[in-house]
């Protein structure tokens, strides 16, 4: 199964980083959807950092509903999963590299937002470097609830808005606890309370793609 | 005298999807190193009939064996190991050069790597291992789906319209592997829009359309 899952981790990256949609498509478009919800707050610095936390999950949520439908694109075509097929890849192996693959990319572009939210929001650096962990966590249990819900939603072959819909609710909850872990380090509180709900999340997630993605994949 | 059983039988096989019947009442026999070309038009049931083989749908009613596998209530994971696919649309990832695309299938399959180049240039691709697969002219990326199956070297080989977007240089080229292929001992099964391959490749021609086979001449 690690066998698996570091060859389906190796292949979805290497293939990202020769399309260079990360770099020039998902990572300009996080910036650009910060500064605006920047923009939409006006212009109190007070007001920007109080925000930031559930401004960076915002644009993460979104940045991670391009990146779970890309992933299964790269599957979609009837020859490759066909041919994919009859390689007898373990499923859960597929599932792990596969989500392993996009809490790379979304850890990459976790970075690159959150320094933006120090640079346009305005919050204290400190603060922003002790959430890095929790973010780490909560972006790889956004990375592994998306693969599940990414197979569930037809693996790139579904409509394109089945995705969000199917997905928003499941995300909702580690979106919270997301925010509330990010808020607690630049405003004090009750961090890793929130933290292990992320974690049990990441958990959770994980065990049960573990357990159905073959199911998904042969539906 | 010992009889070997054939790698393909179906019985009365129907294939339904959403309601919809692909294949209906269809019956073949196949034996180890035979070759087999479907015809039929467009929608005829050319490419259900090869997925079905594959173990790629299921069989929703009728009987089938392929490769000792019942199509029922065998594990069609395990079928699908021991099949070779080749879609006319492409069986690999096209951000991967020929060469990534070679390994990963090697890998996968927990294969050596170090035949990857002779594979390649058995397919006349050792000058393009490090082109993308996007880049590569209908004809290359045909002969870098061969390649993956040579690579795997599987007991049945399913090649669906390997012909489309082919110069006859590379029909020629495809023949001439097939038939290497069967004299190997393997099953191979091609469909084919153009009904004069059967003649130039196969004895044994099966007619499809509208899912029901209309035609089997030897």
């Amino acid at each position: 199964m690690i066998r698996v899952a570091l060859l389906v981790a190796g292949k979805d990256l290497r293939i990202e980083r020769r399309s260079r949609v990360l770099l020039w498509q998902v990572l300009p478009f996080g910036v650009t959807a910060l500064v605006l919800c920047g923009l939409a707050l006006g212009p109190t610095h007070a007001g920007h950092s109080s925000a930031a936390p559930g401004l960076f999950y915002l644009v993460m949520l979104l940045v991670a509903l391009l990146m779970i439908n890309r992933a299964q694109v790269i599957e979609s075509s009837p020859g490759t999963r066909a041919s994919i097929a009859t390689l007898g890849l373990d499923p859960a192996g597929v599932f792990l590299g596969k989500a392993l693959a996009l809490a790379v990319e979304l850890w990459l572009t976790g970075l690159v937002v959150l320094a933006g939210s120090v640079l346009f929001l305005h919050t204290a650096l400190s603060g922003t470097l002790e959430a890095v962990p929790s973010v780490a966590v909560t972006l790889a249990a956004l990375a592994a609830a998306g693969t599940l819900y990414g197979a569930l939603s037809g693996g790139g072959q579904g409509p394109a808005t089945l995705l969000p819909i199917l997905s928003l609710p499941a995300f909702a909850p580690l979106l919270i606890a997301g925010e509330r872990s990010f808020s607690s380090s630049l405003h004090g509180g009750s961090l890793w309370r929130w933290w292990l709900i992320s974690l049990v999340a990441l958990a959770a997630y994980l065990a049960i793609g573990i357990l159905l993605y073959g199911v998904l994949e042969e539906s | 005298m010992d009889e070997t059983p054939p790698v393909v039988i179906l019985r009365d096989a129907v294939v339904l999807i959403n309601g919809f019947p692909l294949l209906s009442g269809i019956d073949l026999d196949l034996d180890a190193g035979s070759l087999v070309v479907v015809t039929g038009a467009n929608g005829a049931g050319k490419t259900s009939l090869l997925r079905l083989l594959g173990g790629l749908v299921t069989l929703s009613s009728g009987a089938g064996v392929v490769s000792g596998i019942d199509l029922k209530h065998g594990d069609l994971r395990e079928l699908r190991r021991r099949v070779g696919w080749l879609g006319h649309e492409g069986s690999f990832y096209d951000d991967l050069t020929a060469r990534e695309n070679l390994t990963f299938a090697a890998k996968a399959l927990g294969r050596p790597t170090d035949e990857i180049g002779r594979v390649l240039e058995r397919v006349g691709l050792s000058a393009r291992t490090s082109t993308v697969a996007k880049q590569l002219s209908a004809g290359q990326r045909r002969r870098l789906g061969l390649a993956w199956l040579l690579l795997r070297r599987p007991e049945t080989w399913l090649l669906d319209e390997p012909y489309a977007s082919l110069d006859d240089q590379g029909r020629t080229f495809f023949d001439d592997l097939i038939a290497e292929v069967v004299r190997g001992g393997a099953t191979v099964v091609v469909s084919a829009h153009d009904p004069l391959r059967s003649t130039a490749l196969s004895p044994r021609t099966l007619t499809l359309a509208g899912g029901h086979v209309v035609g089997d001449v030897s």
